[in-house]
């Protein structure tokens, strides 16, 4: 195996990934994020302060359930992180809260965030809340169509949301409209990007912000032979696979079927960073299609990128079908409603569990990224 | 001639169109009517899906563009089988850059390059392929730059300094922002190359600032927005003239706007 290095480089790099491909007038801002990041994540007051909103408010440390009956049905030790159990249901805000402590540290007053499923447009518009920022989340219309829980649930909150109506109208051209509404808001909006993706230090700092994942999973399962988590931008996977990357423990990301940059892309800059992307043979950027908002993105974060091409992780596909049958059968045999993007996780391990992907006796740490609540009008009619 | 040098010796504010390549059948059409009109290089954008820089007009130019099916190759093999005489100057965006890579922008007579994602720092790899190829890399930048940077910026840039008018996206404005005349007087203090100011600049009268707080102009939303509205060659040639006379009659001696019209060697 690769020997990896797990810190960028002050370039914002991981390997031949990453950078700072912004637009000029965007380079003092991300100049001064990463120096107040480096700052604040040094200073023991800011950690405890976050700890105190992670344990007080957020409900971590999170804990890990022994998918009983999952575990004798498919020959496996399941062991699922549960992330589902935060408040507002997602690991979203493990970030959040750090990047909104961060905003209010630096003077900021609003925070502008871009959503898929509107798990980080709940998290953004709920730390908004609670340290009196204003926010505005950018969406795609398609996404705003289905997930009008999340939208309520924002509005709710108190935060705008913005809806986008160019390109597929979902999570990618929400980055798009969140990136270009930052270059005339810069002064005092703090963008508080919801994935390990974006120009340097976002991909390092969420991955700080969301290692907690990793970090807690650790202490509760030390020896794992395989950790996996899905991948859209690849937050809680990063954040989850912080903890492991110096055992010897598989990892595996789990991408959708169609929207599979690992999978199915080649290197290309798209939103401020140089990563695995699908895009035509042109270069344009293509429209990625999955059944979960969340993971509708055709890019992933860089770090990913260099942990698949180095060989530190590996990534694999799943079909929309595979996900809806996998929130069925978690629900039923563990009494757990996870969100589509969480399910693709667990629909890799239903269908690799007793092959030799994925031998019986193996101990799988899952990471359950969020709760399914925000799906179901979703899924009432895809089974109607 | 490279880019730079046609600026320098052209003798008057500079005006610097932009259409989006491929914007209908017959677009080079537009590119002769601008240069009759009297500019003095032509900003093609190749068209992105991602544009992260651009506003809304420029953003619909490029959808309308990319639903016709063009491609950054069918853009240059265009741009190829057109004569002109007025330096082309290509903007798009690093994705785009990185697959195609620079020659076959020279190959296709291009001689300069705008790349709006690209910052300085992520500049190094293809200033060494711009110069290669005889293709000047025009670096750009914003109210937001510190002295420092940018003065490496006026350094490291080639063709012209690309001044960013406005903290904002590509767009038409009411008003040249205040931070226009700023950030033009800041870059003049540390280079002698041309300084172009862009983004927002709509009208005749705001051009005819930009010439006179800089050394000209690029106007690219307020001109497709004419062409997205139907606006012929011909069309578009008729809002170009004004935006020449109006940058012309700004730096003439005896016009209310004499005292700051300046040396332009």
């Amino acid at each position: 195996m690769t020997v990896t290095t797990h810190e960028p480089t002050t370039a914002g790099r991981f390997g031949e990934f990453g950078g700072r491909y912004v637009p000029e007038s965007l380079i003092p801002a991300c100049l001064a994020l990463e120096a107040a990041f480096r700052e604040a994540w040094a200073d023991p007051a800011f950690r405890s302060e976050l700890d105190h909103y992670r344990t007080t408010y957020a409900g971590r440390p999170t804990p890990v359930t022994a998918a009983r009956n999952l575990s004798a049905e498919l020959g496996i030790t399941l062991l699922l992180k549960r992330e589902d159990l935060t408040h507002t249901g997602s690991h979203k805000i493990n970030n959040v809260l750090g990047q909104a402590l961060l905003a209010s540290r630096m003077g900021k007053t609003r925070l502008i965030a871009e959503t898929g499923a509107g798990q980080h447009g709940v998290a953004t518009a709920t730390a908004a809340a609670l340290f009196g920022l204003r926010a505005t989340v950018f969406m795609g219309e398609r996404d705003i169509e289905r997930q009008q829980l999340n939208v309520f649930r924002m509005h709710m909150l108190g935060a705008e949301v913005v809806p986008v109506t160019s390109g597929s109208r979902t999570l990618k051209d929400a980055t798009s409209e969140a990136m270009r509404h930052w270059v005339s808001a810069v002064e005092d909006a703090h963008f508080c990007l919801g994935s390990v993706a974006g120009p340097h230090p976002y991909p390092w700092m969420v991955r700080e912000l969301q290692r907690v994942i990793g970090d807690e999973a650790r202490e509760q399962c030390p020896d794992p032979d395989v950790v996996v988590a899905c991948v859209g931008g690849g937050s809680n996977a990063a954040g989850t696979f912080a903890g492991y990357l110096d055992t010897r423990a598989r990892l595996v990301g789990v991408e959708a079927a169609g929207g599979a940059a690992m999978s199915s892309g080649s290197p290309g800059v798209v939103h401020g960073s140089r990563s695995m992307v699908l895009q035509d043979s042109h270069g344009q950027i293509a429209e990625a299609e999955s059944i979960a908002a969340g993971l509708d993105y055709p890019g992933v974060g860089p770090e990913h990128a260099h942990l698949g091409t180095s060989g530190r992780a590996e990534y694999r596909t799943v079909t929309d079908a595979e996900v809806v049958r996998a929130v069925r059968h978690l629900a039923e045999r563990e009494g757990i409603i996870c969100a589509l993007e969480s399910a693709h996780a667990v629909a890799w391990v239903l269908r690799e569990a007793g092959t030799p992907v994925l031998p019986t006796g193996s101990t799988v740490l899952l990471t359950l990224s969020g709760r399914g609540d925000k799906d179901m009008s979703q899924l009432m009619e895809g089974l109607r | 001639m490279t880019l730079e040098t046609h600026l320098r010796t052209a003798g008057r504010p500079l005006l610097v169109p932009y259409v989006t390549g491929g914007i209908t059948a017959d677009w080079t059409d537009y590119l002769v009517a601008c240069q009759e009109a009297g500019a003095d290089a032509i900003e093609v954008g190749l068209p992105f899906s991602d544009p992260m820089l651009d506003g809304v007009t420029i953003q619909q130019a490029s959808d309308r563009a990319l639903a016709r099916g063009v491609t950054p190759e069918s853009i240059l093999d265009d741009l190829s089988r057109t004569t002109l005489r007025v330096p082309i100057i290509v903007m798009t965006y690093a994705n785009l850059v990185l697959r195609h890579g620079i020659a076959r922008l020279a190959a296709a007579g291009v001689s300069g390059l705008i790349v709006p994602d690209l910052p300085l720092d992520e500049s190094a790899v293809l200033e060494a392929e711009a110069a290669a190829a005889g293709v000047d890399l025009v670096l750009l930048v914003a109210p937001s730059t510190p002295g420092d940077r940018l003065r490496e910026i006026c350094e490291r840039s080639r063709g012209f300094v690309y001044a960013i008018s406005v903290m904002g996206t590509t767009g038409e404005r009411e008003t040249l922002a205040a931070s226009a005349a700023t950030l033009a007087a800041r870059v003049k203090a540390v280079t002698d190359r041309p300084v172009l100011l862009g983004f927002g600049i709509s009208t005749p009268e705001q051009a005819a600032e930009a010439g006179r707080a800089g050394d000209g102009a690029v106007v690219g939303a307020a001109l497709m927005r004419r062409v997205l509205d139907g606006a012929t060659p011909a069309d578009l040639g008729r809002a170009v003239a004004e935006l020449r006379a109006a940058l012309d009659l700004g730096v003439s001696p005896g016009t209310p706007h004499a005292e700051v019209s300046g040396h332009r060697g």
